[in-house]
C-alpha cells in the first residue's frame, strides 16, 4: 500500500508504526529524557516514541515542543519519522530542526501500530510493507 | 510553492546548511498555510532568547545554525533575555544560568543579530514602515507592528523568525494578505480609558470575548478618541496574551481603520467589564513583595515619569524597572537613572519579570501590566496586584 501526501520535512526512514488517534504535545507530553509519552490519559501513555514511525492526527500545545523533538534526536530517542493527517507548525518546525522526515495529508486511519512503514519525506509518500 | 531561483538555491544548500534549514522551515510553513510564494521581509524580531524558555536543546540548535554559516540578511533584533546582560549579579541570577544565557546571545551575535534583547524594537530603530512585510515574533510587538504601524507580519515563533532573518523571506499567507486584515467584529467601548492599566484591562476583556468566538474575528474598536504610545503597547500586550490576537483596528487611531466600515456584528464593553477584568487579575490577598514596571519595556517618557515620582523618596520592596538597553542609555544621559537608583529601585535591563528565572523567589507581584499578571501566575505561581502606573510606584514605597 502506498499513500500519497505532502512533503513537510525531508529525508527518508523505515520503522515500526506507532499510531494514535489523539493529538500529541511534545512539550510536556513526551519526556525528552526517556522518549516516553507522559501525558496523562493519552492512548500512548507510557509508550516510547524512539525509533518508531509516529502516526498521529496533528500536533498541539506549546511551540517550545519543536525543541523537544530536537532534544529527543540528540539523545537518540526521536521517532524515525512522523506521519500526520494535518501537520501544524510545532511538529513541522521540530522535524526540520531535528532532521526527522515528516509527511502529512495521509489518511492515517488506514495505518495501525505494528505495521512496518517507509516514509519518504522528499516525495511525500508513506509505504506499508 | 513557487520559489525564485535564489530561493531554490537556498533550499538546495548552495548558501550553506543553516540557510538550507531556514528555507526548509519556511517552505514547510508555506505548505501548511497554503502560501503561493515567498515575500521579501524588511526586518525580523526573534523570540526564544531567555535561556529559561530555550533550554539546552534550544541553545544547541542556535549554536548549530551559527556554526552552519547562518547570517542575517535583514535588520534583526532580539526579544528579552533571562537577565540583565551587564548587571545580572545584582538581580540574584545564578552564575550557571548567566553563562548559558551569554552563550545564547553569542550565538545570535555570530549570526549578525542586533542583540538588543527587548520586546519593544520599534522604540529604537527596528521601526517598519506602513505596508512593509516583516517577520516578527513576540506577540505584543507583532500586534503593535500590524495594528499601530500598519506593517504586516504573522505571529512567528523563534525558529521561523530566525529562518526569515537568515533568508530575508517569509511565506505569503495570513496577515500579509489584505483579506486577512479585515475586521469581523465591531467593539463599542463605553468607558473613559486612562493609562496603561485601563488599556491592559480592555485587552483582557476583549481578548477573552474574542477567544470564545469562532474564527477569532479581528476587532474594530470604536469610542476611543485617542491613545498614547504607552497605552497602545499595553493594550497590544494584553490583547495578544488574553485573545491570541495579532491585529485590531481602532477608529481614528490606527492607520488601517479608515479602510473599513465597522462590521455589523457588535460587542459592547463598558466600565463594568473593565473593572471586572481588573478585579480578576488584582487577586492577591497579601501585600506585594515584588514590584515591577516595564511589561512591555518602558519608554523614555515612562522612565521620566517614574523618576519624577521617585525623586527624594525611598523604595521598600524589590522594585524592578525593565526596559531596553538603548532606552536605558538615554535615561542615563538624562539623569533619570541616577534618581531612580538613588530611591532604591533596580534596573533590570534586557529582561523582564516574564522571562527571568524568578520562580520561587517571590509570592505577590504588583504591576500595571495585564500580560505580566498572566505569566506571573501561569509560569511562576505568583499572586498578583493589578494597579495603575502611579499605584504601582506607591506600592513599592509602602
Amino acid at each position: 500500500m502506498i499513500l500519497v501526501g505532502r512533503k513537510i520535512s525531508p529525508g527518508a526512514a523505515t520503522g515500526e508504526a506507532l499510531v494514535t488517534a489523539m493529538g500529541i504535545s511534545f512539550y510536556g507530553g513526551v519526556d525528552p529524557a526517556s522518549g516516553r509519552v507522559v501525558e496523562k490519559g493519552h492512548e500512548l501513555e507510557g509508550r516510547s516514541v524512539a525509533g518508531k514511525v509516529l502516526v498521529f492526527p496533528t500536533g498541539k500545545g506549546s511551540t517550545v515542543g519543536s525543541y523537544t523533538l530536537y532534544r529527543l534526536k540528540k539523545a537518540g530517542l526521536a521517532p524515525a519519522a512522523i506521519v500526520n493527517a494535518e501537520a501544524e507548525p510545532i511538529t513541522a518546525v521540530g522535524c526540520i530542526l531535528a532532521e526527522i522526515p515528516c509527511v502529512d495529508h495521509i489518511p492515517i486511519e488506514q495505518l495501525a501500530s505494528g505495521m512496518r512503514l517507509r516514509v519518504d519525506g522528499e516525495r511525500g509518500l508513506v509505504e506499508a510493507e | 510553492m513557487e520559489l525564485t531561483p535564489e530561493e531554490r538555491q537556498m533550499l538546495a544548500g548552495e548558501h550553506g546548511p543553516a540557510t538550507k534549514k531556514a528555507m526548509e522551515i519556511l517552505v514547510a510553513l508555506g505548505t501548511i498555510y497554503g502560501a503561493d510564494r515567498m515575500l521579501p521581509v524588511a526586518s525580523a524580531q526573534i523570540s526564544g532568547v531567555s535561556f529559561d524558555n530555550l533550554g539546552e536543546a534550544g541553545l544547541e540548535w542556535l549554536a548549530e545554525m551559527a556554526e552552519g554559516g547562518g547570517r542575517v540578511r535583514v535588520l534583526t533584533t532580539l526579544n528579552p533575555a533571562g537577565m540583565d546582560i551587564e548587571n545580572w549579579p545584582a538581580l540574584g541570577i545564578d552564575p550557571a544560568f548567566a553563562r548559558s544565557q551569554q552563550r545564547v546571545i553569542e550565538a545570535y551575535a555570530r549570526m549578525g543579530v542586533v542583540t538588543t534583547c527587548s520586546c519593544t524594537p520599534y522604540l529604537f530603530g527596528n521601526l517598519p514602515r506602513f505596508g512593509e512585510h516583516i517577520a516578527w515574533a513576540e506577540s505584543s510587538a507583532v500586534c503593535y507592528a500590524n495594528a499601530v504601524l500598519g506593517a504586516r507580519t504573522n505571529r512567528e515563533g523563534g525558529p521561523s523568525a530566525l529562518a526569515a532573518a537568515l533568508t530575508g523571506r517569509t511565506p505569503r499567507y495570513g496577515l500579509h494578505l489584505d483579506e486577512s486584515r479585515r475586521p469581523g467584529l465591531t467593539v463599542r467601548v463605553q468607558a473613559d480609558l486612562r493609562g496603561t492599566r485601563d488599556f491592559g484591562a480592555l485587552g483582557v476583556a476583549l481578548g477573552r470575548a474574542v477567544e470564545a468566538r469562532p474564527g477569532k474575528p479581528i476587532p474594530y474598536l470604536r469610542g476611543i478618541p485617542q491613545a498614547s504610545l504607552e497605552e497602545l503597547k499595553s493594550f497590544c500586550a494584553s490583547l495578544a496574551t488574553y485573545g491570541g490576537l495579532a491585529m485590531f483596528h481602532m477608529e481614528g487611531v490606527t492607520p488601517e481603520s479608515g479602510l473599513y466600515d465597522p462590521p455589523a456584528e457588535t460587542l459592547t464593553l463598558t466600565r463594568r467589564d473593565l473593572d471586572e477584568a481588573i478585579r480578576s487579575l488584582d487577586s492577591a490577598a497579601g501585600e506585594a513583595d515584588f514590584v515591577s514596571l516595564g511589561c512591555p519595556h518602558l519608554s523614555l517618557a515612562e522612565i521620566q515619569r517614574l523618576a519624577e515620582r521617585l525623586a527624594g523618596r525611598r523604595v521598600r520592596k524589590t522594585f524592578w524597572i525593565t526596559t531596553s538597553r538603548p532606552v536605558k542609555r538615554l535615561a542615563d544621559q538624562m539623569g533619570y537613572t541616577a534618581v531612580i537608583e538613588a530611591a532604591g529601585a533596580v534596573f533590570a535591563v534586557d529582561t523582564c519579570c516574564v522571562v527571568a528565572p524568578i520562580r520561587g523567589r517571590f509570592h505577590v507581584l504588583a504591576t500595571d501590566s495585564a500580560k505580566a499578571c498572566y505569566y506571573a501566575a501561569a509560569k511562576n505561581g505568583f499572586a498578583t496586584r493589578f494597579l495603575s502606573f502611579e499605584q504601582v510606584i506607591e506600592e513599592a514605597l509602602k
